[in-house]
């Protein structure tokens, strides 16, 4: 089959892989029909995350049709289009048993502090991606949802990870009505949680980055005001001066571990790897929030430590959230408020592109050109 | 304050200020909802069939797990001596990182030895680049041309001292 093939930082290619086989009685093999790029993949393709090794596949957007099941599988058949939320996970463990599925402790041996992942190095379980044509599912009677006839094979696409981590970001913010609500990223997921504020009941919403496109897109799609922090002498002060000097009530972080706007913290964090990536969104949103505030954070961080400024944190009072999204459990909502017609997530989707051009693909999306916002790869041979 | 007549221009607002509709609301609910539930207690292991590496934080394997580009070569002996250490402990990633720095010269050095040679231009996004930055391609263009030169000067330099 054709898959991405990871060859090391900023290099990756489109080649032959062998076909996934099926190595669990509860396997499925998935014939992918869209794959995204996910910020976070540009994690991997920035070779910023330990244990991505050269070979493996990326991807943990993707959606398709099931070409073949594994002995125990029992609810799903030959044919079924399925979504597949990014977790890889067992549905019984300690943690799935609380419905925190992106905690699942049964499918990563590398590591306890993160569940098994699609495509996102051995540190997330060695599983390869959805950027390829075929994709192995593990635990396909738990994870994998079939995308009901009514629903866009695009907005299903959205429902792997984007939009569910979007709102979970919102929800983890603890949102009240008529709340002010910060959120630090105008990607996918930042747009995403931008709308996911006002479905909460904000009362403000405030989308902050530094790429005019992407500004101008999340204006307009979610309704929000924003700020170029580019054009910001000093962001907490900036948010006190919108708030009444109080700061905002909820602030997110859909950013993580690559964010500009601070060069000691490129320096130390990206370049040097002194600590596991930039951490300027965490101490804008600590320093921005009003005491008793929530800070969430959604935003991928490396392993290791990063300097926060945490004793603001306990001086403020404030309550700190943070968790990988628990894709399966918000699926049931986030599908009726798109019947509902109160969000098209499939409106995020900037370029379409063929798999085998998936090194430009990540070009595109790395370097921020061509007004890109979501690269969706189509592998060869769909032709839904 | 009114203010769902205020946001009333903005489609769906306040629809999950009930807490009964947000979906992570407890954040810890059990029993979960997966309709139908789960039919195992534990579930069956996976047969291993390549090397995997455990976290030393964990007691046993897994049930699954991935069984891609098991550790290969002068890397893969780095990521088992990493695997000594536990997760909490700094030397663990960071031989992890190193580990990946050699994999991807061992990937070059596989490349070759099959017979195929990376096009790394290619393989970095170089159409995009030159499609959609021509200006920033022409620049990085002339930027490593100046290293090249610089090197072949200090190069010759150094050899018509000799």
């Amino acid at each position: 089959m054709l898959a991405l093939n990871y060859r090391g930082p900023y290099r990756v290619r489109a080649s032959q892989k062998p076909d996934p086989m099926i190595e669990h009685p509860n396997d499925a093999i998935v014939q992918v029909l869209r794959s995204c790029i996910c910020g976070s993949d540009l994690h991997l393709y920035h070779g910023l995350v330990p244990d991505t090794r050269v070979g493996t596949t990326f991807g943990h957007e993707f959606v398709g049709t099931v070409v073949e099941i594994g002995d125990s599988v029992q609810n799903l058949r030959r044919g079924d289009r399925v979504l597949v939320p990014f977790n890889v996970f067992c549905g019984s463990c300690y943690f799935c048993q609380r419905e925190l599925y992106g905690n699942c402790h049964n499918t990563n041996p590398q590591a306890t502090a993160v569940g098994g992942i699609y495509g996102y190095s051995h540190t997330a379980g060695g599983f390869d991606g959805g950027q390829a044509q075929f994709v192995r599912v593990p635990f396909a009677d738990v994870g994998p949802t079939k995308i009901p006839d009514e629903l866009l094979l695009e907005d299903a696409l959205m429902l792997t990870d984007a939009f569910p981590t979007g709102y979970q970001a919102a929800e983890m913010g603890g949102i009240r009505e008529g709340d002010t609500v910060v959120v630090f990223g105008a990607g996918p997921v930042g747009i995403f949680a931008a709308k996911s504020a006002w479905l909460l009941g904000a009362g403000r919403v405030i989308v902050v980055d530094h790429l005019e496109y992407r500004l101008e897109f999340v204006r307009n799609f979610a309704q929000c005001e924003t700020i170029d922090f580019k054009s910001v002498d000093d962001m907490a002060i900036h948010i006190k001066k919108m708030t009444d000097w109080l700061g905002a009530d909820v602030c997110i972080d859909c950013v993580g571990c690559e964010a500009a706007g601070s060069a000691l913290q490129q320096l130390t964090g990206v370049k040097l790897k002194m600590q596991a990536g930039s951490a300027t969104v965490l101490h804008w949103a600590i320093n921005s929030v009003r005491k008793g505030g929530t800070v969430s954070i959604v935003g991928v961080y490396g392993p290791t430590f990063n300097a926060v400024p945490i004793g603001n944190a306990v001086n403020k009072g404030l309550t700190l959230r943070m968790n990988q999204a628990s894709v399966k459990r918000h699926l049931p909502r986030l599908m009726e408020h798109i019947r509902a017609g109160h969000i098209e997530p499939h409106k995020v989707i900037t370029h379409r592109m063929p798999l085998e051009e998936v090194s430009d693909a990540y070009h595109l999306f790395s370097s921020k050109l061509d007004g890109c916002i979501k690269p969706v790869l189509i592998p060869p041979g769909v032709t839904v | 304050m009114d203010t769902p007549t205020k946001f009333a221009h903005i489609k769906g607002w306040g629809s999950d200020l009930d807490h009964a509709n947000r979906p992570a609301y407890p954040k810890e609910r059990t029993p979960p909802r997966l309709d139908p539930p789960v039919q195992w207690k534990e579930p069956e292991m996976q047969p291993r069939h390549v090397e995997v590496l455990r976290s030393t934080e964990r007691p046993a394997m897994t049930p699954v797990f991935g069984s891609g580009q098991p550790p290969r070569g002068l890397s893969g002996g780095m990521r088992r001596f990493a695997f000594g250490y536990s997760e909490n402990d700094l030397r663990h990633w960071l031989l992890l990182l190193l580990a990946d720095r050699i994999d991807v010269g061992e990937g070059f050095v596989e490349d070759l030895a099959s017979g195929h040679v990376p096009r790394i231009y290619a393989e970095m996004g170089g159409r995009a680049e030159l499609k959609h930055n021509p200006v920033g391609a022409a620049k990085k263009a002339l930027a490593v041309a100046a290293v090249l030169g610089a090197a072949y000067f200090l190069a010759r330099r150094r050899s018509s001292r000799r």
